[in-house]
């Protein structure tokens, strides 16, 4: 699984959670760049990211996670 | 919600479904198993499509009072209402703020006027002081003053707002602190939270209070579908967020029951549902049922389920492809059988296809066809029900017999709010139902038919004991009723004691049995007019010339209060076609009214003016002591 595929996974997941298919994400954006993108919203969109990789991330990940290539690299490690 | 089936297409048929014209199309994509995303996408479609008309469905709004974040439980509520043909518009109060949202007239959840209050509240606010060593009388104390408090709140929500209650139970999520001890001893917070659980629902049942029971649910998924200590700690979610779909079907199953549209018919096809095995190939020794192999017990024990849902008042029917003389002799001559040809209130057994025969069936026992829940294990058949039917349930039955209950069972499609006399005997009503339409036959004319019926009303004003069932009627009741206006209990109690109110309900006895309380009338009188405001009638008893007796009743009634002219309204919903002329039939004159909503009309009776109507009923007259 490379970091595109994770990537475009979790693109596919924002646009859904936040009904925008023009939404595109990149290793290096942050939530406050996405309209919307609130708190509730990061929330339901780690569980769906969680189920979607069977994994689960540490309070600390979620509480720190700052971009969105933070969240592939965890992604990756747990998978691993 | 493995009881649902599938959800295929689900992106193409979401925005299909959100171009409709209609409501319909989103909520039968409502019906299919979804994600939590999937909901959440539902939810935002149905919103966007607020102006799509919403043929059939009931508009109500809830308020969410709640100790955590209820934010993912509320598209879930929604999204599973839609699932039960109601639009739930939903409210939640600042969160922790619960208290004083109920108690300030000026709250907002006051200015949104909810229809129901749902109290999601968490454990350690209660019980949570109790100390570890607390002897079992301070224990006890302790959840006796968490209940006081309790219901105090609920007061608060159904006097101050004038709402139904629904009560979440506690999760109990307390960490096991001796061990097995934790059961025992007075003070461990396992069993503080246990104790107010039970104590609270005992309460709750008092009070008419809704119980959503979200310990026994995790009881049963796990503690750790129910709760997610990450989402705790992140966001205050006191529900987690893989259980939101499941706590919304809970919710939306409660305001439904509320509602009077719980299912009343299981409908049970034969071969591989209630037996293992064709008994049409495999002969009447040839089928798998009953004690020696697990599948027979499997098969067993769906029958045994079924014969308690009849005993609950749920009306039980076969619906199978055979020879109707094959199928009804495997119930008389197979030794193993449970249930018996006599617990079926409509038994169709043909090579017809099962929708023509659902409808049969509906029409037979009298109640709609989303009154039918559907159990076939053949997935043609189900799809073939579904297609033509959506308004029948048809639970997705696995594979496997061995969960064939569990499936059924969770459905929740019997779900009740109250248990009174009436239910214990429905089913034997029906049963008899059909005795009386083979007397009908037999005697000829209706007349003569009616005459050996032997029928007696009994009447009286509504009194504590047979308020739960008058509310009942009120509230389930969707053909005979003139202006289908719900009301909760409380509301019953207050008018009951209202000299400017005249509460009626008829029970109605005859050869074959008691039918129970069939009737209620609610009318309120200002000056010399009494304005009937509801009229229900069990459609068991349509035809019957109880309408008549009744309205004779209730001139005198009127008459005995100084009234001169009785009112009555009739609003039209999909459901009550059978009763808009039922007001021209007794006698009254139409009124032109310009105001009232399209296909309502307004009737007035000038009480010098009525011959009262001739019946064959006899009277027995009942007074409160």
């Amino acid at each position: 699984m490379t970091d595109a595929e994770i990537l475009e996974t979790l693109t596919r997941i924002l646009r859904d959670l936040l009904g925008d298919p023009d939404i595109v994400l990149t290793a290096a954006t942050t939530r406050p760049e996405v309209p919307r993108w609130d708190s509730f919203a990061y929330v339901t969109f780690i569980v769906t990211a969680e189920v979607e990789y069977g994994i689960k991330f540490n309070l600390a990940d979620v509480e720190s996670f700052e971009t969105v290539g933070d969240i592939v690299r965890q992604i990756q490690q747990l998978k691993s | 919600m493995d009881w649902l089936p599938p959800a295929r297409d689900f992106r193409a048929r979401l925005t299909a479904a959100s171009a409709g014209t209609e409501i319909t199309a989103l909520a039968d994509l409502a019906k299919a198993d979804l994600s939590f995303l999937e909901i959440i996408q539902l939810d935002a479609a149905a919103t966007r499509a607020a102006g799509q008309a919403t043929p059939g469905f009931e508009t109500t709004r809830l308020g969410v009072l709640a100790a955590s974040t209820v934010d993912h439980l509320l598209p879930a509520i929604r999204v599973a209402g839609l699932r039960h043909g109601i639009r739930i518009e939903t409210r939640a109060a600042n969160y922790g703020q619960y208290r004083q949202e109920l108690l300030d007239p000026g709250s907002s959840i006051h200015a949104f006027r909810p229809d129901t209050v749902l109290l999601s509240l968490v454990a350690r606010e209660f019980v949570g002081a109790v100390p570890i060593d607390a002897s079992a009388a301070e224990a006890s104390r302790a959840v006796e003053a968490a209940v006081a408090d309790l219901r105090g709140l609920w007061r608060q929500a159904r006097d101050g707002l004038g709402a139904t209650v629904i009560q979440q139970s506690f999760l109990n999520s307390e960490p096991p602190l001796f061990g097995g001890l934790d059961a025992a001893v007075p003070g461990a917070p396992g069993r503080l939270i246990d104790r107010l659980n039970a104590a609270l629902a005992d309460a709750a049942l008092e009070d008419g209070v809704l119980w959503l029971d979200v310990a026994r649910a995790s009881a049963r998924d796990g503690l750790d579908t129910w709760y997610d200590g990450v989402r705790w700690l992140q966001a205050k979610m006191a529900i987690a967020m893989q259980a939101a779909p499941l706590y919304g079907e809970f919710t939306a199953r409660l305001i439904a029951a509320a509602r009077g549209k719980s299912r009343k018919c299981l409908v049970l096809d034969l071969d591989n549902t209630l037996w293992g095995g064709v008994i049409g190939d495999d002969g009447l020794d040839g089928i798998v049922i009953g004690e020696g192999s697990g599948v027979g017990e499997a098969h067993l024990a769906l029958q045994r389920y079924a014969k308690q849902l009849r005993a609950r008042g749920v009306i039980l029917a076969v619906c199978s492809k055979n020879n109707l003389d094959i199928a009804e002799a495997a119930f008389r001559d197979h030794p193993e059988m449970l249930l018996r040809r006599g617990d079926f209130a409509a038994f169709v057994a043909n090579w017809t296809d099962k929708a023509t025969n659902l409808e049969t069936i509906a029409r037979e026992l009298n109640i709609g066809l989303d009154s039918l829940v559907f159990v076939d294990d053949n997935p043609v058949e189900r799809e073939q029900v579904r297609d033509r039917l959506p308004m029948v349930a048809v639970p997705e039955l696995p594979k496997d017999p061995a969960h064939y209950v569990r499936c059924i069972a969770e459905a929740g499609y019997f779900e009740a709010i109250t248990f009174t006399r009436e239910d214990l005997a429905r089913a034997d009503q029906y049963a008899a139902n059909l005795e009386r339409a083979e007397m009908r036959e037999a005697a000829g004319g209706m007349d003569g038919f009616l005459e050996q019926l032997a029928m007696s009303v009994e009447f009286g004003p509504v009194s504590p004991l047979n308020r739960a069932r008058v509310t009942q009627l009120v509230n389930k009741t969707n053909q005979f009723n003139t202006t289908t206006i719900r009301r909760a209990e409380a509301e019953i109690e207050t008018l009951s004691a209202d000299p400017g109110a005249v509460l009626l309900q008829f029970r109605l006895v005859d050869k074959f049995g008691d039918n129970g309380i069939v009737s209620v009338m609610i009318a309120t009188l200002a000056g010399d007019a009494l304005t009937l405001e509801s009229w229900v009638m069990s459609c068991r008893v349509f035809g019957r010339q109880l309408e008549d007796e009744a309205m004779n009743i209730l001139v005198e009634a009127a008459e005995a209060r100084g009234a001169r002219v009785i009112l009555a309204d009739f609003l039209p919903t999909p459901k009550n076609a059978v009763v808009s002329d039922l007001y021209a039939r007794l006698g009254f004159a139409s009124e032109a009214t310009p105001d009232l909503p399209e296909g309502a009309s307004r009737w007035s009776l000038r009480l010098a003016d009525y011959a009262p109507r001739p019946t064959r009923i006899s009277r027995k007259e009942l007074v409160n002591d």
